[in-house]
């Protein structure tokens, strides 16, 4: 069957605020045939989402679609009526969302929401539906099908609740399926599943999908054919394997070269440890997150805390900074006792450590200029005015890559993403400290950016001699950036050591679970390791 | 329903009544704050030293302040409300005909106010931005703008004077019918109903347009339901809780704040009560009234955070 379903032709699509039009997709063309799966490839904000949309005729408040034709079976959805266009969608189309937490009303029971398209849309009774619903919770492995329904979005996890969302999308059999980042929000182990479950489901039923997702190594398991956008354009396209062993484009080739950069890995060293936790105990009211967490840094040295989220990394690095004082255990920095409250600590104590966040949005305050939020810092912890702190000023901004006569004079929401995480770690460094700690830094990032940050990370700890706590849960950026490895699972450390000892001889079974769970670009990956499983 | 539920209802309603047992000191005190003597109040011109102090007596007003308190919330709480200073009948006989008259009127004014300003809201966040909602969102802002006596003097010279569609007086007896009771009423209803919508309009309208900016009420549209299905199964149920506390808090003034309006109309309702009471020093009267108010507000906030409760499955049900 390679009848054409889905035809967009010459699609433009605009986006109006404040009185000024811009254009989110430009001339954006693709064709899908029954039964298969486009992979849409691209950087937040490249219009992946905002053509998966389209395809379903659908355009977000003040945008529109512009131009162009999205030919669904033979009609076009551009010039339909809404009304007709409703009948399609949830019927004949349907969207799988990149958080289901959020996607899910909250207010209704997951089975409410499951066969609320085929109620309204008049293509089944009640309890068709309700057993429809339950017979896909089942194919998408959901535990308790037949009463996992009737619970609300909050009682079942997040990995649970991405596949009754496809579920939901599933049950009218619609001919398409846009799933946009299904498993963006997912640790890697519950990602495996989900991937797996959404695979199968649509190759059982034979639908249609266009695949949203940045990461390139999940597009080549799920995807038939990938297309990679940029800035609202595409860029090239191809069958997956083609695409992905020989890439035509400048753009997807840094794409796919992303995942290449290592930083040069130091010599075991026996020094004394610069900083050290022992025995942290920390718990947030009464709920206990970290049950007696030890680790140690030595100087100069990188150190990646990776886990799942709730696995308690973050609050890890809460209590080393002293935003949360630990209820057991003690923080030491150059053998000597840090008070456990920040409150307490020596502005000097406060100043050799300090910390960079995921969200460089949240970190910064939007109100503050560049110059003002960098030269607080300065003056505040090095005690730097006037012409002094100018001067600093303009070496920081060098030292991270930006111009100091163009970004000093700005507000964060002037920067670009990548720019504000520049920011946020020249403000690290205004203090000039001894001990980093980067908290999911480029969780927030495209690959492509991400991967900068990471290599000015690199430079700047080796020209400072600064100690690295580097905390995320991806083992791509581990296996980049760090020298030892700690691995945390519901706040105990399960493993610890040298990078190559921990990531690649493995002992303990989580973490083998964990290494072989991150995705591969090999297209084959995925069969390989439900294969493995199986066996 | 759970058990951890019950107990936050369970204690809700005891932080209630605590609140209520502070508000009874804080009224007993200020009464002991006004200035001037009872006795001498009533006794007027004629009073002499010893009849004052014989009418002190008789009043108990020469016990020491903490034993009238105890005497008086031990009364209220058994029922028995005392006697008027300035008449001799029992409080109870006063306010009760005074309440049902003040609760009817809050009713009538909450049955049109409530759903006219919840549905107007609601069209408002549907229709955010366009000429509906500039239109609804000027004419409520403007009738929270104005006093109340002045939109209800406004109103009696348009129905009552230049229309002669309705009385400008509302003084209802107690033998009056429905019909001749609605018929009264409805112009202090309505001037009720101008001076507590616009709050609780915008409110539903700010809630909803949170809400609608939510990714689930996307999901909504992407399963291609109807705008009205979109608003009122997915984006109410989870904006209601901010709603129903603008409501209580609404419905509270309804029965607390009509003084004003009760007096423009001549009403026979509590609030005329009380400020006749207070300019006649009855101090039990005024106790009395002050304490049904305080409830009327403290349970009405009480059932807004209960019902706000049990709107959120999150707080409804167990993990």
């Amino acid at each position: 069957m390679s009848e054409t379903l889905l035809e967009i032709r010459g699609l433009t699509i605009t986006a109006r605020s404040g009185g000024k039009t811009s254009t989110l997709v430009e001339d954006a063309s693709l064709t899908l045939n029954r039964g298969e799966v486009l992979g849409l490839i691209g950087e937040s904000g490249a219009g992946k989402s905002t053509l998966g949309l389209a395809a379903m005729g659908f355009a977000r408040d003040g945008c529109r679609l512009a131009r162009g034709s999205v030919v669904f079976d033979g009609q076009d959805l551009v010039k339909m009526p809404e009304r007709r266009r409703r009948r399609l969608r949830g019927a004949r189309v349907a969207y799988v969302a990149q958080s289901a937490a959020a996607s899910f009303n909250p207010a209704r029971t997951l089975l409410e929401q499951t066969i609320e398209a085929p109620l309204r849309h008049g293509l089944m009774t009640r309890a068709e539906a309700e057993r429809e619903a339950i017979a896909l919770y089942t194919r998408l492995r959901l535990p308790d099908p037949e009463t996992i329904g009737r619970r609300y979005p909050h009682q079942v996890s997040g990995g649970q609740l991405q596949r009754a969302m496809t579920a939901m999308a599933m049950i009218t059999r619609p001919d398409l399926i846009v799933f946009d980042e299904p498993t963006t929000a997912l640790d890697v182990t519950t990602q495996v599943e989900v991937l797996a479950a959404i695979r199968d489901a649509v190759a059982e039923l034979d639908t249609a999908a266009i695949y949203i997702t940045h990461d390139l190594a999940v597009v080549a398991q799920m995807a038939d054919r990938i297309m990679v956008m940029r800035h609202g354009k595409v860029v090239e396209e191809g069958e997956t394997a083609a695409l992905m062993s020989n890439p035509q484009a400048d753009y997807t080739k840094s794409l796919w070269s992303v995942r290449e950069f290592r930083a040069q890995t130091k010599p075991p060293s026996s020094a004394a440890p610069h900083v050290e936790a022992r025995g942290i105990v920390a718990t947030y009211g009464d709920a206990p997150v970290l049950h007696g967490v030890d680790l140690s840094i030595q100087p100069g040295r990188t150190l990646a805390v990776i886990g799942e989220s709730g696995s308690g990394k973050s609050t890890l690095a809460r209590v080393i900074s002293g935003l949360l004082p630990a209820r057991e255990g003690e923080c030491r920095m150059h053998g000597e006792a840090l008070p456990p409250s920040y409150r307490q600590r020596s502005r000097e104590d406060l100043r050799r450590v300090q910390m960079i966040f995921q969200m460089a949005d949240t970190a910064l305050n939007p109100k503050i200029k560049v110059r003002d939020a960098l030269g607080r810092a300065l003056t505040r912890l090095m005690g730097l005015r006037g012409r002094a702190r100018e001067e600093r000023l303009h070496q920081l901004m060098r030292e991270i890559d930006m111009d100091p006569a163009i970004h000093l004079d700005r507000y964060p929401g002037e920067l670009s993403g990548g720019q504000k995480q520049r920011i946020a770690i020249a403000r690290a460094l205004a203090a000039e400290p001894e001990f980093l700690i980067c908290d999911e830094v480029t969780s927030a990032l495209d690959q492509v950016v991400a991967e900068e940050i990471l290599r000015l990370l690199d430079r700047l700890q080796r020209e400072r001699g600064l100690t690295m706590m580097f905390i995320t849960h991806d083992i791509a950026t581990v296996r980049a950036l760090a020298d030892d490895v700690v691995v945390m699972k519901d706040g105990h450390v399960v493993a610890a050591g040298q990078k190559d000892d921990v990531l690649d001889r493995p002992t303990d079974p989580y973490v083998r679970t964990l290494m072989e769970s991150a995705p591969e670009m090999d297209p084959a990956w995925l069969d390989r390791l439900l294969a493995s499983r199986a066996a | 329903m759970s058990g951890g539920l019950a107990r936050m209802i369970a204690v809700r309603i005891g932080l209630g009544a605590l609140t209520l047992l502070l508000i009874s000191g804080l009224i007993f005190g200020a009464m002991g704050l006004l200035p001037g003597d009872v006795a001498e109040a009533i006794l007027g011109q004629n009073r002499t030293p010893e009849t004052v102090a014989a009418l002190r007596t008789q009043l108990g007003l020469d016990q020491p302040a903490w034993s009238r308190y105890l005497d008086w919330i031990g009364g209220m709480l058994t029922g028995d409300f005392g006697k008027s200073l300035a008449s001799g009948r029992p409080v109870a006989d006063l306010i009760g005909g005074r309440l049902v008259n003040t609760l009817s009127l809050a009713a009538y004014a909450a049955l049109i106010s409530v759903p006219l300003s919840i549905a107007l809201g609601i069209l408002a966040a549907l229709y955010r931005g366009r000429l509906a909602d500039r239109g609804i969102s000027i004419g409520a802002l403007t009738a929270i703008s104005m006093p109340d006596f002045f939109v209800a003097y406004v109103m009696i010279f348009l129905f009552a004077v230049t229309w002669g569609l309705l009385p400008s007086l509302a003084a209802v007896t107690p033998d009056a019918g429905l019909g001749e009771w609605l018929y009264r009423a409805t112009l202090p209803a309505l001037a009720l109903t101008l001076a507590t919508s616009a709050h609780m309009l915008r409110m539903t309208r700010a809630s909803i347009v949170n809400v609608l900016a939510s990714p689930y009420v996307e999901m909504a549209k992407l399963k291609g339901l109807t705008p009205s299905r979109v608003v009122v199964r997915h984006a109410l149920p989870n904006a209601l809780a901010p709603i129903i506390n603008v409501v209580a808090v609404n419905l509270a003034f309804l029965i607390v704040g009509v003084v004003v309006v009760e007096t423009v109309f001549v009403y026979p309702g509590l609030g005329q009560l009380l400020v006749d009471s207070v300019a006649a020093r009855d101090v039990p009267v005024v106790q009395a009234a002050c304490l049904i108010f305080a409830a009327a507000y403290v349970s009405l906030n009480l059932l807004a955070d209960i019902l706000a409760i049990l709107t959120n499955p999150r707080l409804r049900t167990a993990r």
